[in-house]
């Protein structure tokens, strides 16, 4: 690659991580947009590694005010009785944000995440939600496959003990050596919307029950209308309830979506902090593979539960 | 799977909530490392709800922490990690209490009952050296220790508990890898055979201590056959010499006349290529070598540069680039560069410098004379950034899989709190997924009832008890392969040996004396059959040593002259570097290490500033189980994990 050296400066705060993946990787990474929306501690975990890594621009997304929730879960907010002084989220994000690396362009953006049109990803190489609602989900993968570049998208969820990453790279090709030779490889990716779509029982045996638990919970917010992560051992009945009802529709065994599953999901909707952090660095290490073009990218989904501690791979896409 | 095995998990999961929220709150924990893994370990800890945390790390802060120990900011350069660490973490939880100690965890205070105020454990280690002392300490403690390491994008953090899981040293170590010297002396083959002379041979005799051991001496007059007496002389810097003069007579010994006298062996170039003498005339036409020469004239009229830090040739060359790939002729005017700064700017320094990866000038050095000894063997030539990760060892550290190990050993060590040590599992975070699996849990062993660490297992050694002193037991022995801190050594009833502050002038004399007798004919004699006892009291561990005499070693396989059984890992008598680190913060070190210099190596620990370094393979030959062993696919693929951790090593150690 021809493109201008690394300053003096990023060759003596990277060394390290140049060893690990290269000068051509960490010149791209210092030239990519990165958009994250809705800042729990898993995606302020996730903020938190690709600032480190040198990425050239961070833009934030969440105008919640701060809570003593958030203040628990949040390092990046100094502790303040004030509760960050009438600060959003993201604003008090951003200035911790910026003092981890100057030479990172921290910013926020308001507003909320579906006002968003697609003209305004365009701006970004990689888009990362966190904590909303599905219809925002799909919506915003949407307009990221619209754009005639590719946009990277990634959901990342954190509920206790279990979380999942979801990754959307459209159409994705890059390098990859096999023995001597290198070789290109290609990768074509399902929406969000589309991979949940695929009938269950056509879906591989031994798919992680993690990912029909989701959905369980996923669809029960939606029809019940709740904010992201709003549940509590009151509605477990319902949630078990829904279980069921997906379960006859698609022709799957009740017994691949255990209750105590379901109920861990439910109960315990607050991120665990070990497993923000499992998450946040597996989504770091995944948008910086996509960023550089090197390595295998992850396709689509990833699993972590605390409880087996597994870090399991899905491929939930139409062959 | 069953269902009752799952809801028993979950029982056990829900507790934990509880347990962190409350209950654990009340644990008390020590990490040792406040680097790329301890800090994001002491995050996560505070996060998590621990109130009580101990932190010990003797490093202080560098620029090249800054990409991943995200507690730090360029201002901290040069304070304490452990200090800054707790100040960072206290900003966001201020109403924990965290306790830090910047001093080495193999200081004296930090002994037995020191240890055993903690409920666990916590390592983020970049050395064997000190993992192996905090284990013995957890073992004697009886505390658990979570332990961890990451290269990469590799990790692993696996749980110790005495009696119920294997400890650190029940699984053989990878050793460090080490060249046979006569690679290094005369047939490289790779570019780090070429490193590792230019850094522990040719810096070495051109800038280090005179006095010391040099093999570039004694094997270049091995196949020089001839003029052997004379060539002792060819290092010195004859009196009024120019320094240029030097610089060419050096230059032309060591690339053109060396490499002469080795091709006269014949039966060694036999199967192998055979190398190129090059001189000073075959890089330089005489214009050339004149315009070199400006870097001496542009040296000493530069005198506002008073940095001798920052004292480069690559400046004065106008190479920039430190991914750029020197030619011959620019890596021999770097040499020459190189020497003169070192003989003009940093002369007091001559004499007593080791190699230092953060010395820029001697990276410099060691790039130029690795790359021109490179050309003579046909080996590729390789850029000073390359070449100073290879002489450096600098490990490959980012702060991602940093993250997440630390978020794995938290959950590991709730697991240890809870007494739940049957969930407990040694947990691989990989680069490329195993049946689907990016982390990958798998069972802990069981102690290994030979380890002589965890079990009473007795080791035996074979020594030449008429030739070898008590000295040579103590530093390639007890020192170097058992790790002990504070030694004593006893045969039977009596003394022979010991090491602490509070012993009287006399018993030092006779230890003293007693180190430079031979085994035979110490006040009490070893000889073949006996039994001698060594026992570290800081580290409240005892061995018991059976002693077989045997006359022969061969010196290229046994450079020891001894050799020790029942013992678990091969690393060479060269990683004890933590004391002299302890106090110049890892830079120049005069250690008792360089008198091993035949077992050229590359240390894991060199790189002190490191914390997250040297990670930790598992044999090969064993298998572990995984745990979850429900569907038969899994079962048979049980082998997996070690093609993984296979892996690793490669990517730790000989990445060249």
């Amino acid at each position: 690659m021809n493109g201008e050296e690394l300053t003096e400066q990023e060759t003596a705060l990277y060394d390290r991580q140049i060893r690990v993946w290269g000068v051509d990787a960490q010149r791209r990474l210092s030239k990519s947009h990165i958009f994250v929306s809705g800042l729990k501690g898993t995606a302020v975990e996730f903020c938190k590694n690709i600032v480190l890594a040198g990425v050239g621009s961070l833009t934030l997304n969440d105008d919640n005010p701060v809570t003593e929730e958030a203040l628990a879960a949040n390092f990046l907010i100094p502790f303040d009785e004030n509760m960050g002084g009438g600060g959003s989220i993201a604003e008090l994000c951003c200035d911790s944000l910026k003092d981890f690396n100057p030479m990172v362009h921290v910013s926020v953006e308001k507003g909320d995440l579906s006002s968003f049109d697609v003209d305004f990803f365009e701006k970004f190489d990689v888009v990362v939600i966190s904590c909303c609602l599905l219809a925002a989900k799909k919506s915003v993968n949407e307009k990221c496959r619209k754009l005639s570049k590719r946009v990277a998208f990634y959901s990342v969820d954190c509920r206790y003990s279990c979380g999942e990453i979801f990754v959307d790279l459209h159409k994705y090709s890059y390098m990859k050596k096999k023995a001597d030779e290198t070789v290109e490889c290609q990768l074509q990716y399902p929406s969000f919307e589309e991979a949940i779509a695929i009938p269950w029982r056509s879906l591989p045996k031994r798919v992680s029950k993690l990912y029909f638990a989701m959905r369980v919970v996923e669809r029960f917010e939606e029809v019940e209308r709740r904010k992201p992560g709003e549940t509590s051992v009151d509605d477990l009945t319902n949630v078990l309830k829904l279980r069921n009802e997906l379960c006859l529709a698609h022709s799957l065994n009740e017994s691949q979506i255990p209750d105590s599953l379901l109920e861990r999901l439910v109960v315990s909707p607050k991120e665990f902090p070990p497993v923000s952090a499992v998450l946040g660095g597996i989504l770091g290490q995944e948008v910086i593979k996509a960023i550089s073009g090197k390595g295998d990218p992850l396709k689509n989904f990833f699993f972590f539960d605390a409880v087996d501690g597994k870090g399991v791979i899905e491929d939930i896409s139409t062959p | 799977m069953a269902s009752g095995q799952e809801s028993s998990a979950i029982k056990a999961c829900n507790l934990t909530i509880l347990c962190i929220y409350c209950k654990y709150s009340g644990a008390k924990v020590l990490m040792v490392g406040a680097g790329g893994i301890g800090c994001e370990l002491l995050k996560t800890l505070a996060l998590s709800g621990f109130q009580d945390i101990h932190i010990i790390d003797m490093d202080t802060i560098e620029v090249s922490n800054l990409n991943r120990q995200f507690l730090f900011r360029q201002s901290h350069v040069g304070q304490s990690k452990a200090k800054v660490a707790r100040d960072a973490v206290l900003r966001f939880r201020p109403q924990i209490s965290i306790t830090p100690y910047h001093a080495n965890v193999k200081d004296p205070d930090f002994n037995v009952d020191f240890f055993k105020q903690f409920n666990v454990i916590l390592n983020g280690l970049d050395n064997l050296d000190a993992r192996r002392h905090v284990n013995r300490l957890c073992l004697a403690a009886g505390v658990p220790l979570v332990e961890s390491g990451t290269t990469g994008f590799l990790g692993q953090v696996t749980v110790h508990i005495k009696g119920q899981t294997e400890c650190y040293e029940c699984q053989p170590k990878p050793a460090p890898k080490t060249y046979p010297v006569c690679t290094i002396t005369s047939t490289p083959s790779k570019f780090v055979h070429c490193i590792v002379w230019a850094k522990d041979l040719l810096f070495a005799k051109l800038f280090g201590d005179k006095n010391q051991d040099n093999d570039l001496n004694v094997r270049s007059n091995d196949t020089a056959s001839s003029s052997s007496d004379h060539s002792e002389d060819v290092f010195e810097r004859k009196k009024d010499e120019d320094i240029e003069q030097y610089g060419k007579r050096i230059f032309n010994h060591v690339f053109g006349h060396n490499i002469e006298s080795a091709l006269s062996n014949e039966e060694t170039w036999k199967n192998r290529n055979k190398p190129r003498p090059i001189y000073v005339k075959d890089v330089f036409s005489d214009e050339t070598f004149q315009q070199n020469g400006n870097v001496d004239k542009m040296a000493e009229t530069d005198n506002n540069n008073n940095n001798l830090s920052n004292v480069s040739a690559m400046t004065y060359l106008g190479l920039k680039n430190p991914q750029e790939i020197w030619s011959l002729l620019e890596s021999s005017r770097v040499f020459f560069a190189a020497l003169k700064l070192f003989f003009s700017k940093r002369q007091k320094e001559v004499g007593n410098l080791s190699f230092d990866k953060d010395d820029h000038l001697a990276v410099e050095f060691v790039t130029a004379a690795a790359n021109i000894r490179a050309a003579s063997f046909g080996i590729p030539l390789h850029s000073l950034f390359e070449a100073k990760g290879i002489a450096g060892n600098i490990v490959h550290a980012v702060a991602t899989t940093n993250a997440i190990i630390a978020g794995l050993i938290v959950i590991e060590a709730i697991k240890v709190l809870r007494n739940d040590a049957n969930n407990c599992r040694m947990t691989y975070c990989l680069e490329h997924p195993a049946r689907k699996m990016l982390l990958m849990p798998v069972e802990p062993f069981e102690p290994n009832k030979s380890c002589y660490v965890c079990s009473e297992t007795p080791l035996l050694l074979e020594v030449n008890t008429q030739r070898a002193k008590l000295r040579d037991v103590v530093e390639k022995v007890v020192i170097s392969k058992l790790g002990m801190n504070l030694p004593l050594i006893t045969h039977g009833s009596s003394l022979l040996y010991e090491v602490g502050d509070d012993l009287d002038q006399d018993m030092v004399a006779n230890y003293e004396a007693n180190l430079e007798k031979v085994l035979s004919e110490l006040p009490y004699a070893i000889t073949g059959g006996t039994v001698i006892t060594v026992e570290d009291l800081q580290q409240e561990l005892v061995c018991n040593i059976n002693i077989k005499h045997r006359e022969e070693f061969d010196e290229e396989k046994e450079p020891d002259g001894m050799v020790l059984h029942g013992w678990t890992q091969q690393a060479p008598a060269a990683e004890n570097k933590d004391t002299t680190a302890a106090t110049n913060g890892g830079g120049a070190t005069t250690s008792t290490t360089s008198k091993s210099a035949p077992n050229i190596s590359e240390e894991d620990d060199d790189d002190l500033t490191i914390l997250e370094a040297g990670i930790e393979t598992i044999s090969p030959s064993k298998k572990r189980k995984l745990s979850d062993l429900s569907n038969p696919e899994e079962k048979r693929a049980k082998k997996i994990p070690n093609d993984d951790i296979i892996l690793m090593l490669d990517d730790d150690i000989s990445k060249q």
